[in-house]
């Protein structure tokens, strides 16, 4: 095989002069009009409050540049977890045929709704020196999660996985069981058809889901402050830092916000032309 | 026997209990309504479906029963599938799919892809580039032949055939119905064909079982189950006169003698000369008369009045041949209004003459 896996042709249409639109009512605008500069005004707010004579110094110092390789490290190694272990977890979920499967997909979800220092929390009372799990850690191999930097790792997988889950749970329900069924009766053990069949049908939605968990892990705060601290090239990724810088140094923090920026607008333009449809 | 089956399956609504069997290369047709059980018979033979009781036997294999607790799962069955949908696998190209099933049974890769190729110049012989198209980039029609090829690569024992035509738009679906012939029943592979067109059944299988609400209600030759409809049920499933006999220059001899000037229905596929054929025309497209037509250049039939079947706001009238005459009369349906039967003044017994134009009437090859 040439072609790369999984192009659905999706020919965008071009708008045509002779459409009419049936029209949206009037009220929706100002609304919407709102809501659109209520995400837009504060980049620009940043753009404008920017120190641009001081920026390569800003962004060149020794606490951006630990930030920004400490971020984009851990946030890789996330996705990637996220991928491994939340790749099969959407598979179960969509697939499986457990009872009480609905009470696991709830669960599943929590960390979007729970705010991220309280999953922090959660995480440092379970990895604890004196936690469930964490005692055990410490007393059989003296190992001590918290406030390293794989303890930033674990909390950006925490609140990053539902993400990815959720994505690729979706490509998976969309593209329906029809076509391993057809596997089959060629032949195709479950194991061929799930390698040959299914997960390249679902590589669009595998490959939103990572965007917005390396997205969402490159902007984690909360569960990395409780969990992991704030330790300058060991847990002090770049919003820990754009934090810090805000009441020492507000040029600073502003460079180190309009850094995270373009890495958003980057993850927005490789991820989007499949990543919002594969939210839907 | 290469296909033999006797199972029972229970739903809450719904029970189905069907046993039937085909010999190697014939092609079993199952028809039915909606809801009749076609598709949950199709899942117990795929092995998608697990019966409460019973055993399916495959080539003499056997690859479920129930009392033996034999399972084997859907991929180890050597039963192919062939749905409404094409369903060919997105990501691949066309020789990819169909090399997918020689592939999953071991087969070397450029054997199993040579293979391939020589299947899809078979169905689709003038699409320039074939193998390398991804299903995106071909017609339904062209999809339902690749898949038909893929369904068939892997040389499965039983291949099941879900309603083929069902989603193809009028202009495929004829192409595709003589393709069906020529690979399916031409090439001894052994089938099931569900369907609820009787067309299908006639041009495609050998045998038909009639199904009704999870039950058989008839089986037997595609011919006499569907010629001579032994229950109403199965009439109105068929709910197509025909007329089976030999094939004649644009027409049809029955056993009889007696020529019906028709048109051929099948595209692409010439009918020869003396090859057994059916004459099949809708009960709609015949008219009625009470004394002997004529002047008109139509196909005339002298019969008897059997039966009168009022069927919503039109009334169908059966035949029945005359003393003497062909038994390939008895059954013919004609549909006219309740008006025309009170013109008509008749009562079963009398005689009549069944009228119906050679345009109306489609020669299709069979047997």
């Amino acid at each position: 095989m040439t072609a790369p896996p999984a192009t659905r042709a999706r020919v965008p249409r071009k708008p045509d002069r002779h459409e009419q639109s049936v029209g949206l009512p009037w009220f929706v605008w100002i609304p919407a009009g709102l809501a659109f500069l209520l995400i837009a005004l504060p980049v620009v707010g940043l753009l404008w409050k920017a120190d641009w004579s001081r920026m390569p110094e800003l962004l060149l110092s020794d606490a951006a540049l630990d930030a920004l390789r400490l971020s984009l490290e851990t946030a890789a190694v996330s996705t990637l977890l996220c991928i491994l272990l939340g790749g099969p977890l959407a598979v179960v979920l969509a697939r499986g045929r457990l009872p009480g499967l609905r009470t696991l997909r709830s669960v599943v979800l929590l960390p979007l709704v729970l705010p991220p220092v309280v999953g922090g929390l959660a995480l440092l009372f379970l990895l604890g020196r004196t936690g469930l799990v964490g005692r055990g850690l410490d007393l059989a191999f003296g190992i001590t999660v918290p406030f390293t930097t794989a303890a930033v790792v674990l909390a950006q997988t925490f609140v990053a996985l539902p993400f990815l889950v959720v994505s690729l749970e979706g490509a998976l329900r969309t593209a329906g069981r029809r076509y391993e069924a057809v596997a089959a009766t060629l032949g195709a053990s479950p194991a061929l058809a799930f390698r040959r069949v299914t997960i390249p049908l679902v590589l669009p939605g595998l490959a939103s889901g990572a965007v917005l968990a390396f997205a969402r892990c490159m902007g984690e705060f909360g569960a990395t402050i409780a969990f992991a601290g704030s330790l300058q090239g060991t847990t002090r990724t770049l919003p820990l830092l754009v934090y810090l810088e805000r009441e020492t140094d507000a040029s600073g923090a502003v460079a180190l916000s309009l850094l995270l920026v373009v890495v958003a607008i980057i993850v927005i333009v490789v991820g989007r032309p499949r990543g919002t449809e594969g939210l839907t | 026997m290469s296909l033999d089956v006797d199972v029972r399956l229970d739903r809450e609504s719904f029970s189905l209990h069907v046993a039937m069997a085909a010999a190697p290369g014939e092609v079993l047709a199952v028809l039915g309504p909606n809801g009749a059980g076609k598709s949950t018979l199709l899942g117990i033979l795929s092995g998608l479906l697990r019966p409460d009781a019973g055993h399916v036997r495959v080539s003499d294999h056997t690859v479920t029963d129930v009392e033996g607790g034999v399972f084997v799962p859907a991929h180890r069955r050597g039963v192919g599938l062939l749905a409404q949908q094409a369903l060919l696998f997105p990501h691949m190209t066309a020789e990819a799919n169909v090399a997918f099933g020689p592939r999953a049974r071991g087969v070397p890769k450029r054997e199993a892809e040579a293979r391939a190729r020589a299947l899809l110049a078979d169905v689709l012989p003038d699409v320039p580039g074939l193998p390398g198209r991804k299903p995106a980039q071909l017609s339904g029609g062209q999809q339902q032949r690749v898949a038909l090829a893929r369904a068939i690569a892997p040389e499965p024992d039983l291949l099941l055939l879900d309603e083929p035509l069902a989603a193809l738009d009028v202009d495929a679906a004829p192409a595709m119905r003589s393709l069906l012939r020529r690979v399916i029943r031409d090439g001894k592979q052994t089938a099931v064909l569900v369907t609820h067109s009787a067309l299908d059944a006639l041009v495609l299988a050998d045998r038909v079982v009639v199904l009704g609400r999870g039950r058989v209600v008839e089986q037997g030759p595609t011919r006499d189950v569907l010629g001579r409809p032994r229950s109403a049920f199965t009439a109105r499933i068929a709910g197509l006169d025909l007329i089976p006999g030999v094939h004649e220059a644009g027409a049809l001899r029955a056993s009889d003698g007696t020529v019906i000037a028709g048109r051929d229905g099948e595209a692409g596929e010439p009918i020869g000369t003396g090859d057994p054929a059916v004459a099949v025309f809708p009960p709609s497209a015949v008219a009625v008369y009470a004394d002997e037509p004529h002047g008109s250049p139509r196909n005339v039939l002298p019969v008897r009045l059997a039966s009168i079947e009022p069927r919503g706001d039109i009334v169908r009238l059966r035949a029945a041949p005359r003393d003497g005459g062909p038994e390939w009369l008895d059954g013919l349906a004609a549909d006219v209004t309740p008006a025309a039967v009170a013109d008509l003044a008749v009562e079963p017994g009398c005689p009549l003459w069944f009228t119906v134009k050679a345009t109306e009437v489609e020669i299709h090859p069979a047997g």
